[in-house]
């Protein structure tokens, strides 16, 4: 589902923020990618969406060579991962309903389906009756939830999830978390990127701890790495 | 395009231009008073010209005849000067009718002691009126030369002066008009570029998502585009109702000058002003909008 084969990154300034990585993630996996703050998780994240190319190495994700994609490809690729961040990253002025709404009329779904699928993944989430409210008049948790709505609404194959808890206070991440133990059940691959110790020792997930560019381990059934 | 697209487009750029009100008004009021200014700049060129135009035509040559001239070579002489490319046409005056109206002009009632004798038996002549006064020396040099031809009466100086006046006016008007679309253009993508800033993070995450460039770009370019045709409003509508007023104005207080002084109407200026305008209006927009987001939208 996710291969990376020698990737390397190095952003024009400086060490490498990636170092000769590879990794394979089946299909139906739950990921939990660890590591100290600068170790490189975000720019996996991020080559992964195509929102940076990899300096050398492959990645191949849904069978697609994502280094080989040209700019007007890269929308129907990015359509096939949700994605969630630390930051909510919501359409500020339009509600609720609006912002997940969005992720259907990029794929022109039909007025009528997105009438019907953005109340039923809202309820997925816990949100429903909420629809009105505009992200600042919601909770942290509550605007990670509809992200995650947006992420979700379209089903795509394989969830990303940067630090989403990060800014969230235990309750909500513990929520947020089972939220996509959930998803994963129903089919969806995810990789979730966190500092969470807690929720990841409880959690009993796959594990891959990553220091400054490189793979340092890869659990099954795992628990936090501390620094190597 | 689908039919939910293009109607999704609609809404958003509506909802955009009444959600950033200020960055709206900003870019509505840019381009008034940019239109404002070609509006009016135009009404007085347009005038100008016309009055040019008008005087001109009233500018003609005047071809006399040798002596007792058969009426065949006459009529030789009157196809010869039609031919010419620069003669716009040519009018007969028998000697009579020149009699008439040098009675009426000079003389008045005192003409009576004439009686039936014409004593300008020989002043019978073609008035010529040109096109492009500006060619009148050439064709007085070449009338000359003509078989038949005793005389050309012209005057230089209504002619040199005209046709000098014209080529300013036409000079001034292009460096204004270009002076005008050069401000507008900054002012526009400046106002654009702020307002585009303070979307830039929607458009990133939209992106993400993975809408197309050209999904993300719609409803800021019919933004733009309706912008454009908002602003193109006031100005017309302000010069429509304040034209007839100073025409009226002007006619009043400078009456000497009125038989001189031909103004347009208000719909031969709006014949011109109001598609120049729109055109002007969204082109301003759609382009300020169109170029703007293109250079934030690649993530
Ligand atoms: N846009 C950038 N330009 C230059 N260096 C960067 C950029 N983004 C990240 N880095 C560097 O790359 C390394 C890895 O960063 P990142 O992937 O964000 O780590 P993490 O998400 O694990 O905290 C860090 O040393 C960081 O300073
Ligand atoms: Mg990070």
């Amino acid at each position: 589902m996710i291969t990376l084969e020698h990737v390397s990154k190095t952003y024009s300034t400086g060490a490498p923020a990636l170092n000769d990585v590879s990794l394979h993630i089946e299909p139906g996996e739950f990921v939990f990618i660890v590591g100290d703050s600068g170790s490189g998780k975000s720019t996996l994240i991020k080559l992964l969406l195509r929102e940076l190319m990899p300096t050398s190495g492959s990645i191949t994700v849904n069978g697609i060579n994502v280094a080989a994609l040209k700019h007007r490809e890269i929308p129907m690729y990015r359509r096939k991962l949700g994605v969630v961040f630390q930051d909510f990253r919501l359409l500020k002025d339009r509600n609720v309903y609006e912002n997940v709404a969005f992720a259907q009329r990029i794929i022109q779904t039909p007025g009528r389906e997105i009438k019907k699928n953005v109340p039923s993944i809202l309820s997925t989430v816990g949100l429903a009756g909420k629809y009105k409210a505009r992200p600042k008049q919601l909770s942290g948790g509550e605007q990670q939830r509809v992200a995650l709505a947006r992420a979700l609404v379209n089903n795509p194959p394989i969830l990303l999830a940067d630090e989403p808890t990060g800014n969230l206070d235990p309750n909500n991440s513990w929520e947020i978390m089972k939220l996509f133990e959930e998803i994963n059940e129903a089919g969806t691959t995810v990789v979730v990127v966190t500092h969470n110790r807690e929720i990841v020792n409880a959690m009993r997930k796959r594990v891959i701890a990553m220091n400054k560019g490189v793979i340092v381990s890869d659990q099954k059934e795992g628990t936090y790495v501390d620094e190597i | 395009m689908k039919f939910s697209t293009f109607f999704y487009t609609l809404k958003q750029g509506f909802v955009s231009i009444f959600r950033n009100k200020w960055y709206s008004l900003a870019s509505v009021a840019t381009i008034s008073a940019c239109l404002l200014l070609f509006g009016v700049f135009y009404s007085v060129v347009a005038n100008f010209q016309y009055i040019v135009k008008m005087a001109q035509e009233g500018v003609s040559v005047t071809v006399f005849f040798d002596e007792g001239l058969s009426d065949d070579r006459i009529a030789e002489i009157g196809d010869i000067i039609t031919k010419r490319p620069e003669v716009a046409r040519i009018n007969f005056v028998s000697a009579d009718e020149a009699w008439e109206s040098f009675k009426d002009e000079y003389l008045g009632e005192y003409a009576d002691g004439f009686g039936d004798d014409n004593p300008i038996a020989d002043s019978a002549n073609y008035e010529v009126y040109l096109k492009d006064v500006s060619k009148q020396e050439e064709l007085v040099k070449y009338l000359k030369g003509v078989d038949g031809v005793r005389e050309v009466n012209h005057s230089d100086i209504t002619a040199n002066t005209l046709s000098g006046m014209n080529k300013l006016i036409s000079y001034v008007s292009l460096a204004v008009i270009g002076i005008l679309l050069a401000v507008s253009i900054f002012l526009i993508s400046n106002t654009v570029t702020i307002g585009i800033s303070v979307r830039k993070e929607e458009i990133n995450i939209m992106k993400y998502i993975g809408a197309t460039d050209f999904f993300v770009r719609a409803p800021f370019v019919f933004e733009g585009i309706l912008i454009g045709i908002i602003g193109c409003l006031p100005p017309l509508v302000a010069i429509y109702f304040v034209y007839q007023h100073v025409i009226d104005y002007l006619s009043t207080r400078f009456t000497m000058l009125s038989q001189l002084l031909k103004f347009l109407t208000v719909s031969q200026i709006f014949q011109v002003l109001l598609p120049v305008s729109l055109a002007i209006g969204i082109g301003i927009g759609f382009i300020g909008s169109f170029s703007t987001v293109r250079k934030h939208i690649r993530v």
